[in-house]
């Protein structure tokens, strides 16, 4: 019935097959033999047989290729092939022929197994297969190796009954039997005496892999485009490392040739037959054990096949794993806050060696012969940064290097169709990245700002989606090289464009730290600026003009920072929210009420302008577009930093002080509570404690010790916040959502509080008892890691103790929680891949296979989405029956849902309009 | 039937579409029988609808399943019997 796919596309591999080359094959697939270890003739031209042999391909423009006829990028490169004088082994099968050395017939050659043996071995293989749809199962290999280990055993054949000899390895390539040295020669002759219907039981399938063909007695030669010779600028050529090595197999391999042919005593043939052995392994691997590896005239040891692919270094990890790009930068991040979120600071140093390929049109060719004049290194008249060009490229694709000395003349030779390579200058659009990459938003196109210094300037908005802070951090820049890359970036991957984060419809982008304490300060209460202090906030969002000054105090004039921070909201925006310091409490400017640009009432913190909570982000960049949305954010953190500046802001262990009353208040509250729970642990004892329903015991007095003892730490931090007043920088930073929590401040001041360790109260260590301060048996609250100190005052050593359990515990979970999440996420990224949601909304694979016939079921982008909704009913009933819709502040502070809907919330019920108004301020 | 899956609350409802409804069906979406999502003659909701239509249901016929979304309110999917 299942037809194949329609497309055609969508193929399976159902197993791979590893064979070995055959002698007659290696000979079938090359383009010439090689005879002689010369390279070049006196002309500089390729000799005939020879290692650079034309039919082998062509590294050098102009040329053509014997084989093919095509040039430099058409010809693939062909293979040739050495034949050897004598036979060699070959290392990378050391082990395989040694396994089969000793597991064969010194005699007859067969395998020393019976014939009823090794069909059982070949029936149990059979099944094993059966149960892996279509390939081999990893069961088989242990079933030939086992077969292989029986069959090492027998000391005597079972067919010809031949006594067996014992077969050792002398380092990497010397086979002994009982002491005798076993030539190439002879190894080979025993190795092609097996029968084919022997070599299955291990593992060996005889149609592609005859075990005789890991002794070469034929040398694959790589083409020349594997291993190119290069030209240096002294006009000598270099060659690689693999021609260097098939050098020496080609001279010894000539002479092992001739002392044979001539008869030369048995002794030298035999040193020269080794020394080709030697040439011929370390030029598979030059890291052989046992032997010395070959090496440079500067004592550099070559780098042959086997180095080309292993390690950090080698093709997998460093070529197609992952790889190095041109165009590139890497260096230290820091902090610019007068730069947009748009755009990254470029050192000079950086801006000089990336560059942009510019392609010279009649439009352009004038201008770009000036770049190409100014050189290098062009400076203004002041020594600042002005363009220069590094490259020129050729039509033809040979690229010249611009100096200074060279530059007028390169300028004369540009002309259309010429591509000139410009430094970066203002304005560029380049990726940005900090790894790891988890999301998109950790590659994101900003424009370049080149400017002195040595790092990367970030604007501290973006700090969020990169997760980026500046204690040595490290960022990657790419010059992007073509036209369409440019235009998809400024579209599609420009930061204003990921301000909303796909992940939960919210901002990602948006103020931090100071520049939440800064706006806070600019319009909390009645926070007012001269005109000296007007002038300098409105100058630093660019605006010209004094508004008129909303207060007066003394007969002076004042401007409210709620006028000057409304000068930078659009004009027509009304909204209500809850600002940060008014999650609880009543208390003035608590809620924020914007009517037609302007604030009525309410602080601007984290509530409206942070990451992740900035309503007035939120807004603004869903109904006033990206744009509208990255002029905010500039503005807030100009303003937010002139503010900052202006007022001056610090914060210090001083400001946890407290004075000695609320010391002694916490003292009794601590006291009390720690009575209360010896109480409790007196009852459990004494046997008076009552049970709570569903828990044991000690349950009982765990949860009711727990209870009373947080209970207290809340009441010292209750007490020591009281005395904390609302001018205190510290508590300014965590009301406002900046930095700290309340919490924190408490912890600071009043009491630490319980440490536990999976939740509980600690218990582990000594012999019923947590340390031996204790008596055994304490279950009083010191005794189980209550830490009745402040960080200020100071723990004492138990305490410390336990604090620092909690605190591994903590370590530990987050290490452990990141591994995995990026395995899971990277499993899911695997499978995820390749999806995409198609013109008809469908979301399919590369087969064009439905995966969901509507993405996300709903079809909703969720960047796109409020907070996970696909519509934001509170907003439009807002819009339409104005403000008093909805009851106040509470329902425009709806909480985000996200996708967690219930199964009530799929029936769709008509009720009347305020039932589902109040349901949802309830929310 | 020794349990009747098809009433379990986690298992969505399953039609089975006459030849004419599932040409309609691939029509709109423009797809191949081999396009869509499957689900293997010997499911239970198969042997249930099976049962219910009293014949065997063959390898290709389509199955409209109608589930409960999180997001959508009721979404619409549909799979294509193939060979156990
Ligand atoms: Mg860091
Ligand atoms: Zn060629
Ligand atoms: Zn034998």
């Amino acid at each position: 019935m299942m037809p194949t796919p329609l497309h055609g596309v969508s193929k399976r591999i159902q197993a791979l097959r590893f064979g070995l080359l055959s002698p007659d094959e290696i000979r079938r697939m090359s383009a010439t033999k090689i005879i002689t270890a010369d390279t070049y003739d006196d002309d500089g031209f390729p000799i005939d047989m020879g290692l650079m042999d034309l039919h082998m391909g062509v590294i050098e423009p102009g040329l053509r290729c014997k084989t093919c006829g095509g040039r430099v990028d058409d010809c693939p490169g062909h293979f040739g092939h050495i034949d050897l004088a004598m036979p060699v082994i070959h290392v990378g099968y050391i082990k395989e022929i040694k396994t089969l050395l000793q597991s064969t017939c010194r005699a007859c050659g067969r395998l020393l197994l019976s014939r009823e043996e090794k069909q059982e071995y070949l029936d149990e293989m059979r099944k094993s297969d059966a149960l892996a749809a279509g390939g081999e199962s990893p069961r088989t290999m242990e079933i030939t190796k086992q077969a292989a280990r029986d069959a090492m055993k027998r000391q005597v054949c079972p067919h010809c009954k031949a006594d067996q000899m014992k077969i050792t390895l002398d380092k990497p390539t010397t086979f002994r039997e009982d002491g005798h040295k076993l030539t190439p020669k002879e190894v080979r002759e025993r190795l092609e005496r097996m029968p084919d219907e022997d070599l299955r039981p291990l593992g060996i399938n005889p149609d592609v892999a005859r075990p005789e063909w890991m002794i070469l007695t034929v040398l694959s030669v790589p083409p020349v485009t594997v291993r190119p010779s290069i030209t240096l600028e002294s006009g000598d050529r270099s060659e690689d490392d693999l021609t260097h090595k098939l050098v020496d197999v080609l001279r010894i391999n000539q002479r092992l040739r001739e002392n044979r042919d001539a008869g030369a005593p048995q002794l030298i043939v035999e040193d020269l037959w080794e020394l080709l052995q030697y040439h011929v392994t370390t030029y598979y691997d030059n890291q052989t054990s046992g032997i010395p590896p070959a090496r440079h005239r500067s004592g550099r040891p070559l780098k042959t096949l086997v180095q080309r692919l292993k390690g950090k270094e080698g093709r997998f990890r460093s070529n197609l794993s992952g790889k190095r790009v041109n165009f590139s930068a890497r260096t230290v991040i820091s902090p610019d806050p007068l730069i947009s979120i748009n755009e990254v600071g470029i050192p000079y140093q950086a801006a000089r060696e990336l560059t942009v390929p510019v392609h010279v049109q009649a439009y352009n060719q004038e201008i770009v012969k000036e770049w190409v004049i100014r050189g290098p290194k062009p400076t203004g008249e002041n020594g600042e940064y002005i363009p220069g060009v590094n490259y020129i490229i050729r039509p033809d694709g040979r690229r010249i290097r611009v100096t200074d000395k060279n530059a007028e003349t390169v300028a004369d030779a540009v002309e259309l169709g010429y591509v000139v390579e410009r430094q970066l200058v203002d304005g560029d659009i380049v990726l940005f990245n900090r790894q790891p990459s988890l999301h998109r938003m950790s590659i994101m196109a900003h424009q370049v700002r080149v400017m002195a210094g040595k790092t990367f300037r970030l604007n501290l908005a973006v700090c969020p989606p990169y997760n980026a802070d500046f204690d040595g951090d490290e960022m990657n820049l790419h010059v992007l090289q073509s036209e369409e890359a440019r235009a998809e970036a400024k579209i599609l991957m420009k930061v204003q464009e990921h301000i909303l984060s796909p992940r939960f419809g919210g901002p990602v982008i948006g103020a931090i730290h100071d520049h939440i304490t800064g706006a806070f300060l600019m319009t909390y209460k009645d926070a007012r600026f001269t005109r000296d202090e007007t002038s300098y906030l409105l100058s630093m969002v660019g605006r010209a003009g004094l508004p008129k000054p909303d207060m007066k105090a003394d007969g002076q004039s004042y401007w409210s920072g709620k006028l000057l921070f409304s000068t930078i909201l659009p004009e027509d925006l009304t909204v209500t929210f809850r600002a940060s310091i008014g999650s609880r409490g009543d208390e003035e400017d608590a809620v924020v009420r914007i009517e037609k640009g302007k604030i009525r009432e309410g602080v601007m913190d984290e509530n409206a302008i942070g990451a992740f909570k900035g309503k007035l982000v939120d807004r603004i960049a869903r109904d006033y577009g990206t744009e509208r949305a990255r002029q905010f954010i500039d503005d807030a953190t100009r303003f937010a930093i002139a503010t900052i500046m202006l007022r001056g802001f610090t914060t210090g262990i001083d400001d946890e002080d407290i004075p000695q009353e609320a010391k002694d208040e916490i003292a009794e509250v601590l006291e009390r509570a720690m009575e209360e729970v010896a109480g409790l642990v007196e009852a459990y004892k004494g046997g008076e404690l009552e049970q709570m329903p569903g828990r044991s015991l000690e349950e009982t007095l765990e949860v009711e010790a727990m209870k009373k003892l947080g209970r207290s730490r809340d009441d010292a931090g209750e007490i020591a916040s009281r005395h904390l007043g609302v001018e205190n920088s510290a508590v300014i930073m965590a009301r406002s959502g900046a930095r700290g929590s309340m919490l924190n401040l408490s912890q600071m001041a009043g009491s630490i509080g319980q440490q536990a360790v999976r939740g509980e109260r600690i218990s582990r260590g000594y012999w019923k008892r947590t340390l031996p301060h204790f008596q055994p048996e304490d279950l009083g609250a010191e005794a189980k890691g209550f830490v009745r100190s402040s960080y200020k005052s100071g723990l004492n050593p138990t305490e410390y103790f336990f604090h620092s359990m909690g605190g591994r515990e903590g370590l530990v979970d987050t290490a452990v929680r990141t591994s995995r999440s990026g395995y899971m996420q990277r499993r899911l990224i695997n499978v995820l891949e390749d999806l995409k949601v198609m013109e008809d909304r469908t979301v399919r694979n590369t087969a064009k296979t439905i995966i969901q016939f509507r993405f996300g079921e709903d079809g909703v982008d969720p960047m796109r989405s409020i907070g996970g909704e696909a519509v934001d009913l509170d907003d439009i009933l807002t819009g339409v029956l104005g403000p008093e819709a909805l009851s106040g502040a509470q329902g425009a502070g709806h909480a985000v849902a996200g996708y967690g809907a219930q199964e009530k919330d799929m029936v769709v019920e008509l009720e009347d309009d305020s039932a589902a108004l109040s349901d949802d301020a309830e929310d | 039937m020794a349990f009747n899956v098809m009433e379990h609350d986690m298992v969505p409802e399953h039609h089975l579409l006459s030849e004419k409804e599932a040409d309609g069906v691939l029509a709109e979406l423009r797809v191949g029988r081999e396009q869509l999502p499957k689900i293997k003659s010997g499911d239970p909701a198969i042997r249930f609808l099976e049962e219910v239509v009293g014949e065997p249901i063959a390898e290709g016929r389509v199955i409209k399943v109608v589930r409960l979304s999180a997001t959508a309110g009721v979404f619409v999917a549909y799979r294509v019997v193939v060979e156990r």
